[in-house]
């Protein structure tokens, strides 16, 4: 009786598991362009055509609209998709919010317009339900999806240039290691001596190491790079005369050596969010 | 030496009580009441839409007086809560907001079904544009619960679990009510309509 018992939990849990597996959530995928076809409608031109578009009305107007298409958003509903996508995405500028996506659902056979909180004024719900119905739909119906989305997102632009936003800014330059070593010297050298002082002379030491390597990384160094910094800062700290400001020659020369650069994110053409907030606003629609 | 050993001290004192919690409950707090005036405000949206929805339908299927004294009735309701920020810390206030919004959820979803039996009102622009709007306002209900869940729960998380329970009885830090499964059950469940032989 009790084997019939447990086979019948083994076949419950089983079973349970089956049901899990099959209502998986469809992944959002990975942002790297503006222009995300993974139902292959679009040709190579198309995609670059459109890409291009948008990428005029971010350095216009500084706004990230993208656009994504995928098979199906089954079992989800499209809207519940999206916004999980924006979230992951974070299309548009951090205080502005200023992103949009364009979904398409190629097998369900519907689409949405996802507005950031930040253009719900400058595209409200009915806005983005007509682009939808009268732009883009029927288009859509005609089999012609490459001219929907372009006749979609020229009506966006026009909405989103009519909003007073931002200026965008050119983007931040790096700071380099070069210019702040001399900063960096003087202050990894106080600090050692102040550790030192305090913790005695290897856990001093060590701190300090430690210290300018966080501080090295933070300033965006490449993790190897920035450890390295801080081994020799730790040594260098080490080295300093026992009772402190003796060693000070030694310091700023083997300091010099340190690696100069790291491997901060290459200034490829990878398109990534920038931090934009979605509060669900936008329609949905079907063609 | 000593007053930097005071100084030290004073510090880990410091860090000790945020190691306890108490900073992580004063950030997870007004991140929860943050998301709770979203949903608030989402419903209120919602609840501004509705006269004029009433009226658009009203023009064109007026005998369909039940559904719309249903959504007038649950509107008015829905109207006259006083919501204050003590709802948060009152379940059983909290359960009475739910289920007010739950049922004017239903009666406008059921507004909407009837709707579609009128293809004038259907075709009417007006009536596309509150549409519409209501779309995306239930939308961005949507997802404000969804946000305030996370944070609550989060929250509650942060209460409950040790030691930051000590430092959350200590400072009288109790959980929160969330959005309960029942509710969402009844909220999301589909109206029944009778559609065709009715006429």
């Amino acid at each position: 009786m009790s084997y019939l018992k447990a086979g019948f939990l083994a076949l419950c849990l089983t079973m349970l598991l089956a049901s899990r597996m099959t209502f998986a959530l469809v992944e959002v995928p990975e942002l790297r362009a503006r222009v995300t076809d993974l139902t292959g409608t679009l040709t190579a031109p198309q995609q670059a055509s459109l890409e291009a578009k948008l990428k005029v009305l971010e350095d216009k107007k500084g706004s990230q609209v993208a656009i994504l298409i995928l098979p199906s958003t089954q079992p989800e509903d499209i809207a519940q998709y999206s916004i999980r996508a924006v979230e992951k995405w974070q299309l548009g500028r951090e205080k502005p919010d200023d992103g949009v996506l364009l979904l398409v659902a190629k097998n369900d056979r519907k689409l949405r317009i996802e507005v950031g909180r930040g253009l719900e004024g400058a595209i409200p719900d009915i806005y983005a339900k007509r682009i939808i119905s009268d732009v883009i739909s029927p288009r859509f119906k005609g089999g012609d999806f490459f001219s929907g989305l372009d006749a979609g997102i020229d009506s966006l632009s026009k909405l989103i240039e009519g909003e007073a936003l931002p200026i965008p800014e050119p983007q931040k330059e790096n700071i380099s290691i070069d210019q702040l070593l001399p900063m960096l010297l003087f202050g990894g050298l106080v600090s050692g001596l102040v550790l030192r002082g305090m913790f005695g002379t290897f856990v001093g030491s060590a701190l300090n190491g430690g210290l300018v390597g966080i501080i090295v990384y933070w300033l965006g160094t490449a993790l190897f790079g920035a450890s390295i910094i801080g081994f020799i800062a730790f040594f260098i700290t080490m080295m300093l005369g026992s009772r402190g400001i003796n060693g000070y020659s030694g310091y700023p020369g083997s300091y010099g050596g340190g690696p100069g650069s790291g491997g901060w994110s290459g200034s490829g053409d990878v398109f990534s969010g920038g931090g934009g907030d979605f509060g669900g606003g936008g329609a949905s629609g079907d063609w | 030496m000593k007053s930097l050993i005071s100084k030290l001290a004073i510090v880990a004192l410091l860090l000790t009580l945020s190691g306890c919690g108490y900073n992580t409950f004063q950030s997870l707090d007004e991140e929860s009441k943050a998301a709770w005036s979203e949903v608030l405000n989402q419903y209120q949206r919602r609840a501004d839409l509705v006269p004029n929805l009433v009226e658009t339908v009203k023009g064109y299927a007026e005998h369909e007086k039940e559904v719309l004294t249903e959504v007038a009735e649950a509107r008015s309701k829905v109207g006259s809560m006083q919501v204050t920020p003590e709802v948060l810390n009152d379940p059983e206030a909290f359960a009475k907001f739910q289920a007010a919004q739950g049922q004017l959820t239903s009666a406008l979803s059921r507004l909407m079904a009837v709707a579609e039996n009128y293809p004038n009102l259907k075709a009417d622009q007006g009536f596309r544009d509150l549409q519409a709007q209501l779309e995306g306002t239930e939308n961005r209900v949507t997802v404000a619960r969804n946000r305030y869940i996370e944070t609550v729960k989060e929250y509650n998380t942060a209460v409950r679990s040790f030691p930051n329970n000590l430092t959350a009885i200590v400072f009288g830090y109790k959980t929160k009510p969330n959005f309960s499964v029942e509710n969402e059950k009844a909220i999301s469940v589909a109206p029944k309509v009778e559609f065709g032989d009715k006429k």
